[in-house]
C-alpha cells in the first residue's frame, strides 16, 4: 500500500493548509501589535514638543531626571554584585549540588513577580532600614529585580572567553585573580555591557517595584536633593496620569508613553547592535 | 616581598567577596521569603487560613475590614487562564513558524521584533488598554458595555507572555538534533508531518517549560491587569465572568498597599497575598526547571 493510501487527504495538501494557517496566525499576531505600537508612536510623536519636555511643572523633565537617577543608582548597585556572581559561576564554581542550587535560586529570582519585589523593598529598605520612600530604596529594589539578568548575561560573556587565553596568562605566572581582572574581564566587557544596557532598559520601565518604595508625583518639588528623597519616575508618571488625573491633557500622557517606549526600545536596539557586532568576532 | 603579601591578602578578600556574591542568589530567595513571611504572620493571630482563602468578600475599609481573598484568587485565575488559552496556540504557531517555515530574511527580522515586544513596559500596555482598546470596545461592542474587564486583561497578558513562550519554544526546537528532522524527511514524511510528529514530541519538555514560564509571567503581571481589568473585587461567575470587571491578587497589592497603615490587618493581609504569589511562582519556576533538565537528559 502506498504511503498516500493510508491518509484520507494527501499529506501534501494538509501541509499546504497547515502552513497557510501558520502564516495567517502570524498576521493575527502582527496586526494588533504593529497597529497599536504604530498608533502609539504616531500619537506620541504628534503630542511631543519641546515645551512639554523641558517644562519643570507637569512636563516630562522631572520624570526623565528621576528615571535617570533611578537607573544609574540601580546599575551602580546591581553591576558589581551581578558581575561578581557571574565571575563566581564561570570561574570558581565546581559542578555539584551547590551550583545546582544557586542556578535554581537565580531562575526563581527571575520569576518573582515585580510587585513582590516591591513588597520586599517596602519591608526591607523602607521600613526595616528606615529609609522611607526614596531613591535609594527604589534603586536597591530594582537592583534585585535586574540581578538575574545581569548575572546570566555576564556569565555568558565570561564563558565565551576561550580557555587558552586563561591558561596563557596563568602560565606566565599571573594569579587566578590577576588573570580574571587583566585578561578575562576586559575581553568579556562588551558582553557584560550589553547585559547592563538591557537591565537599564528593564529598570527604566518597571512600575510595580517602585510603587511603594520610591515613586511619587509632585508638581511643586519634583526633584530629589539626596538619595533619601522620593523621585518622579517616567513609568509611574504615566500610571498616575492615566489612572488618577483625568484633567491632564491626553497629549501629556501620550508624550510620556512615547518617551518611555522610545527610551526602552532604543536601549534594546543599542544592546542588540553591540551583541551582533560581538558575534562577528572570532577567537 | 611586602608588596606581594599585600596583593595576596587583597586577592583573598576579593575572592571571598566573589564567592559571597555567588551565594547571593540563594540568600536573596531566602530573604524575600522570610520578609514576606514575617510581615504576613501577624494576620494569622486574627484570622484562619480558611477564612482568608475562602472568604467571599474583600472590603478592607468596611468596619473591621473584610479580607476574603476568594474574589482576588478567582480574578487572577480567570485572567491567567484566559491569557494562556489565547497565548499558547498563538505562541506554538509562531515558534514553529519562526523556527521552520519563515524565510531566512524574515526570521532575522522576526526574532528581534519578538524580543522588542517583550521589552515594552507593562504600564504602557495598561495605558494603551485604558486609553485606546477599552474605550473602543466600550463604544463598539454591544454585549460588553464596559471598557475594563477580565478578558481584556487576558488578551493583553497573552501578548505580553507571547515572547517568553515563543523564544523558549524556539530554543527547544533548535536543541532537537537535526538528524531527527532529516531522517523523518528521508522516510518520505512531509515537513508538516515531521514538525508535528517528530520535532514537537522531541521538544516536548521545552514546550511545557515554556508554557509554565509564560504562566508564571502572567500570574505575576501587575500594572497591565491593574489598569485594564476594572478593579472590582467581585467573584467572577461562569464564562460571562470574562466580560465583567474583576481584580487580581497582584493588582490588589499595587492598588492598596499605598493606603494600608503599617502594621494594620490590611497591611499584613496584602503581604500574605504577596507570600502566596511568591510560593505559586516559585513552584511553577522550579517545576519548569526540573522538566527542562529532564528533557536535556533525554536528548543527551
Amino acid at each position: 500500500m502506498s504511503a498516500e493510501g493510508r491518509h484520507l487527504i494527501d499529506p501534501r495538501v494538509t501541509e499546504k493548509f497547515a502552513f497557510g494557517l501558520l502564516w495567517l496566525v502570524m498576521f493575527i499576531i502582527a496586526i494588533p501589535v504593529v497597529g497599536i505600537i504604530g498608533y502609539m508612536l504616531y500619537r506620541g510623536a504628534g503630542a511631543l514638543n519641546w515645551e512639554l519636555i523641558v517644562a519643570a511643572q507637569g512636563g516630562l523633565y522631572p520624570a526623565i531626571i528621576g528615571t535617570t537617577y533611578l537607573v544609574l543608582l540601580t546599575t551602580a548597585v546591581a553591576a558589581p554584585i551581578g558581575v561578581g556572581a557571574a565571575i563566581y559561576l564561570s570561574e570558581y564554581a565546581r559542578p555539584g549540588p551547590l551550583l545546582r542550587l544557586i542556578r535554581l535560586a537565580i531562575i526563581n529570582l527571575a520569576g518573582v513577580p515585580s510587585v513582590v519585589y516591591g513588597l520586599f523593598g517596602l519591608a526591607a529598605f523602607v521600613i526595616l532600614f528606615g529609609w522611607n520612600r526614596c531613591l535609594a530604596a527604589g534603586a536597591c529594589t530594582l537592583a534585585l529585580l535586574v540581578l538575574p539578568l545581569v548575572i546570566s548575561a555576564s556569565e555568558e560573556a565570561l564563558r565565551q572567553i576561550p580557555k587558552g587565553l586563561r591558561e596563557g596568562s596563568l602560565a606566565l605566572g599571573a594569579s587566578k585573580w590577576q588573570t580574571i581582572r587583566r585578561v578575562v574581564l576586559p575581553n568579556a566587557m562588551p558582553g557584560i555591557i550589553t547585559g547592563l544596557i538591557l537591565s537599564i532598559a528593564r529598570a527604566a520601565g518597571e512600575t510595580a517595584p517602585i510603587l511603594f518604595t520610591a515613586a511619587f508625583y509632585s508638581l511643586s518639588d519634583p526633584f530629589p536633593n539626596s538619595v533619601f528623597d522620593p523621585v518622579v519616575a517616567m513609568p509611574y508618571q504615566l500610571f498616575v496620569m492615566s489612572t488618577e488625573m483625568p484633567d491632564v491633557a491626553d497629549a501629556n500622557k501620550w508624550a510620556t508613553a512615547f518617551v518611555l517606549v522610545a527610551l526602552v526600545l532604543g536601549l534594546n536596539v543599542i544592546a542588540s547592535i553591540v551583541r551582533t557586532k560581538l558575534r562577528r568576532r572570532r577567537w | 616581598m611586602v608588596k606581594r603579601r599585600a596583593t595576596r591578602v587583597g586577592e583573598w578578600i576579593i575572592e571571598r567577596l566573589i564567592q559571597l556574591s555567588g551565594m547571593l542568589g540563594i540568600i536573596l530567595v531566602v530573604l524575600i521569603f522570610l520578609f514576606l513571611l514575617q510581615n504576613s504572620l501577624p494576620i494569622f493571630k486574627e484570622r484562619t487560613l480558611g477564612e482568608l482563602v475562602f472568604g467571599q468578600r474583600w472590603s478592607p475599609t468596611h468596619g473591621d475590614g473584610q479580607f476574603g481573598m476568594l474574589p482576588l484568587l478567582l480574578g487572577s485565575l480567570y485572567v491567567t487562564v484566559g491569557a494562556l488559552v489565547i497565548a499558547v496556540p498563538l505562541a506554538l504557531a509562531a515558534s514553529v513558524f519562526v523556527a521552520e517555515i519563515a524565510p531566512r530574511r524574515m526570521r532575522e527580522f522576526l526574532k528581534p521584533a519578538i524580543e522588542l515586544l517583550a521589552a515594552i513596559p507593562s504600564v504602557v500596555f495598561g495605558f494603551l488598554g485604558l486609553l485606546v482598546v477599552g474605550p473602543w470596545i466600550d463604544a463598539h461592542v454591544e454585549i460588553i458595555k464596559v471598557g475594563q474587564f477580565a478578558a481584556l486583561g487576558s488578551v493583553m497578558l497573552a501578548f505580553m507572555a507571547l515572547p517568553t513562550i515563543v523564544s523558549i519554544c524556539e530554543d527547544a526546537f533548535h536543541n532537537v538534533p537535526r538528524e531527527i528532522f532529516n531522517s523523518s524527511l528521508a522516510l518520505g514524511a512531509t515537513r508538516w508531518q515531521t514538525i508535528t510528529r517528530a520535532l514537537m514530541p522531541a521538544a516536548r519538555s521545552g514546550i511545557i517549560a515554556a508554557i509554565l514560564l509564560g504562566l508564571g509571567r502572567a500570574i505575576g503581571e501587575t500594572m497591565t491587569v491593574l489598569m485594564v481589568t476594572g478593579n472590582a473585587q467581585v467573584i467572577p461567575k461562569g464564562l460571562l465572568g470574562f466580560l465583567k470587571p474583576i481584580r487580581t491578587m497582584t493588582a490588589t497589592i499595587a492598588a492598596e498597599m499605598g493606603e494600608a497603615a503599617y502594621g494594620s490587618t490590611h497591611f499584613h493581609t496584602l503581604f500574605t497575598i504577596g507570600l502566596f504569589l511568591f510560593i505559586i511562582t516559585f513552584a511553577i519556576n522550579t517545576i519548569a526547571d526540573v522538566i527542562v533538565r529532564r528533557g536535556e537528559k533525554d536528548i543527551a
